[in-house]
């Protein structure tokens, strides 16, 4: 069973994780909005080393706001930006002041 | 851009040498040679791989435009699962999802990969060279309407862009609002007034 549901916070974890890491930095540590649940895939983590056989991780596509992630763009209030977030990478907030 | 920082292993790739080959050219070639002599593997196998990498295009992702544009239905089910829908058009999917992100007149939608080409390759065919480019890739996430105007799509500020990154196992297709004389239209028309740069988002309306 996943852990969110659309409409969630969630912040994204700095993981500081080495090697294949599909979260880009411009995300890390930003709070935003669960859009959707994609389903379970192979953690890329474990797959970049060759593994296989590793278990299957949920994945959701999380929205934030521009003016947010790039305070110092010219960003109108209501644009987004839409990435894909493994769940590991995610924590649950209750700060809804930020939300998209 | 300033150059003052160090060049990292990666930045290789990019840079061809004399004979206009890169790095990773040239070991693909001698991996090639290796096995051909080694006889794992034929020049005609090789071919015939490039020739399946390059058939998808365009003409796929019009397909599914037009035929979102003229059957409701369809377009549900495309929105509903994109990778079904896709293939109910007896186009070969070989991405795990795709997900279709609908235009509106409130709302824009903009594709990219920020880590590296991610790309709906099985219907689009291989990413044109300015979406694997580092500008497009930090741009289009940074300043996403900045890049439009540059594409020549100066987008109002009412209305609202959604940018994707395609940065983990989803593949995304925008699917453009429909022309004004779309029922005055036949399919093949319709089809032809479809372009890459639509299923992107550099590009909004189709006349």
């Amino acid at each position: 069973m996943n852990r969110c549901a659309a409409g969630d916070q969630v912040r994204v974890l700095a993981l500081g994780k080495q090697g294949h890491v599909r979260i880009p930095h411009y995300i890390r540590q930003q709070t935003g909005q669960i859009v959707g649940y994609c389903g379970t895939y192979l953690n890329p983590e474990d797959l970049a080393l060759g593994n296989t056989a590793g278990t299957a991780v949920d994945l959701y596509r999380v929205a934030f706001k521009q003016t947010q992630l790039w305070p110092y763009e010219d960003h109108p209030r209501q644009d987004r930006l839409i990435i894909e977030i493994y769940d590991h990478w995610l924590a649950p907030t209750e700060d809804a002041h930020h939300a998209p | 851009m300033p150059h003052d920082h160090p060049h990292e292993e990666h930045e290789a790739l990019v840079i061809e040498d004399e004979a206009g080959n890169t790095e990773a050219q040239i070991i693909a070639d001698a991996l090639q040679d290796l096995l051909i002599r080694k006889g794992l593997l034929t020049a005609k196998e090789v071919t015939s791989a490039i020739a399946r990498l390059e058939s998808p295009g365009i003409h796929l992702g019009a397909k599914v435009v037009a035929k979102a544009w003229t059957d409701p239905a369809y377009k549900k089910r495309l929105l509903d699962d994109g990778r079904a829908a896709v293939q109910e058009l007896d186009i070969p999917v070989t991405e795990a999802r795709i997900i279709v992100v609908e235009n509106t007149e409130t709302r824009h939608n903009l594709i990219t990969c920020t880590l590296c080409s991610c790309y709906p390759r099985s219907i689009l065919g291989q990413p044109p060279s300015w979406y694997i480019s580092k500008a497009y890739r930090a741009r289009s996430v940074r300043e996403p309407r900045r890049v439009l105007s540059e594409f020549g799509l100066d987008l109002p500020r009412d209305v609202q862009l959604d940018v994707h990154d395609s940065n983990a196992d989803m593949r995304y297709l925008v699917l453009p609002e429909p022309p004004a004389d779309l029922h005055a239209l036949r399919v093949a028309d319709l089809e032809a007034l479809v372009s890459r740069d639509h299923l992107i988002g550099v590009a909004r309306s189709v006349l």
